[in-house]
């Protein structure tokens, strides 16, 4: 099972693959707006690409819920355990 | 075997999997063609990863409808992948949804207006013309309407982008048809995409839609809709061009 920490930095990969933003700055309490500056059509991509690189499922309802980095990757742990 | 066995098909619009050019590509794919989808801009990225999604292997190429260079070029992208094509699908469309839907009819400046009738309408007739060195007689141009006839909530000015896309079809098919290429439309009812979340207001349509819809109505099912598209793109409708084919559970035929 991987750690929080390890999803986290999987996670900051995609970020900064996608949205150019350094991987270190991609920490649980920053918001993706406010902090990270990520735009909506970023985000969509940051989604179907944790989807792919998780294996889960992020449904769109879902996604206006996860304001901080922290909240995506509690997301992820939990459609990873259920 | 399927109904497409043999035949090169390019979808233009598909950024996620709930585009409905992803249902069309995906349907097509199932029907025995092979598929090159293409999408514009910053949504590229999206579309490169979305395409794992399907039951083929994908080429993506870019494609912004309002860069004349890239439709220039589109040719040499495409024979890269495919060696002819024998059918077009147009699955694109843009209003902005700040200034021209959801109630701002009244306001919508031109500028934006124009964009969204180039975007919209201009472009099926420019993505045809660009596909036509590659195109023979038998091939297909289909691209996705919502009913243009009446006025509806929110629609506003994609309403008026949509008006113009229906008669740009049939100039088209006026014009293509001596080539042996048909023109054809498909009228949808409301389906939850990225275009339709982005209208301010588009969710009352859906309710309404289900509760009229003598067949019903579920917005989350594009399959309803692919496969009238690739049943356009067939052999099947050999003699049917400047045609509006409505997949909307049979709502356009009721009164009340
Ligand atoms: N969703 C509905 O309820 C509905 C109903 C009837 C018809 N339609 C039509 O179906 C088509 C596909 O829309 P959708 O609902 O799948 O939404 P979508 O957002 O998934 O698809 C629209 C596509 O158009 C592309 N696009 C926008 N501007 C472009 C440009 N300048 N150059 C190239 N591509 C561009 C976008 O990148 C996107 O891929 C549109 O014509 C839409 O109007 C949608």
């Amino acid at each position: 099972m991987a750690t929080t920490e390890e999803i986290r930095a999987d996670l900051a990969e995609i970020v900064n693959e996608v949205a150019g933003i350094p991987a270190d700055d991609v920490q649980l309490d920053k918001s993706f707006t406010d902090d990270l500056d990520v735009d909506s059509l970023s985000m969509v991509e940051v989604v179907v690409a944790a989807e792919e690189k998780f294996d889960v499922k992020i449904p769109d309802d879902e996604v206006k819920n996860l304001k901080t980095v922290g909240d995506a990757v509690a997301f992820i742990e939990r459609a990873q355990n259920g | 075997m399927g109904i497409l066995d043999g035949k090169r098909i390019l979808v233009a619009g598909v950024t996620m999997d709930t585009s409905i050019g992803f249902a069309v590509a995906r349907v097509a794919q199932e029907q025995g063609a092979t598929v090159v989808v293409s999408n514009f801009g910053r949504a590229l990225g999206i579309t490169k990863r979305i395409v794992s999604r399907l039951p083929k292997e994908t080429p993506v190429v870019e494609l912004d409808v309002t860069d004349q260079e890239h439709l220039d070029r589109l040719p040499e992208l495409l024979r890269e992948h495919v060696d002819g094509l024998d059918g077009v699908v147009h699955s694109i469309a843009y209003g902005n949804p700040e200034t021209l839907l959801g109630g701002k009819f009244l306001t919508g400046p031109w500028p934006d207006v124009a964009q969204a009738v180039q975007v919209s309408a201009y472009s099926l007739a420019s993505l045809s013309n660009a596909c036509l060195p590659l195109m023979g007689s038998g091939g297909s141009v289909v691209g996705m309407t919502f009913d243009a006839t009446v006025a509806w909530p929110a629609y506003d000015w994609m309403g008026v982008a949509k008006a113009g896309l229906e008669s740009c079809s049939r100039y088209l098919a006026r014009d293509l048809g001596p080539q042996g290429i048909r023109v054809n439309l498909v009228s949808a009812g409301p389906l939850k995409t990225l275009a339709a979340k982005a209208i301010p207001g588009f969710e009352e349509l859906e309710s309404m839609w289900s509760d009229r819809a003598p067949l019903g109505w579920d917005e989350k099912d594009h399959e309803p809709t692919a496969k009238a598209v690739v049943a356009l793109l067939s052999d099947f409708f050999p003699a049917t061009t400047g045609e509006i084919v409505h997949v909307d559970g049979g709502y356009h035929a009721m009164g009340a």
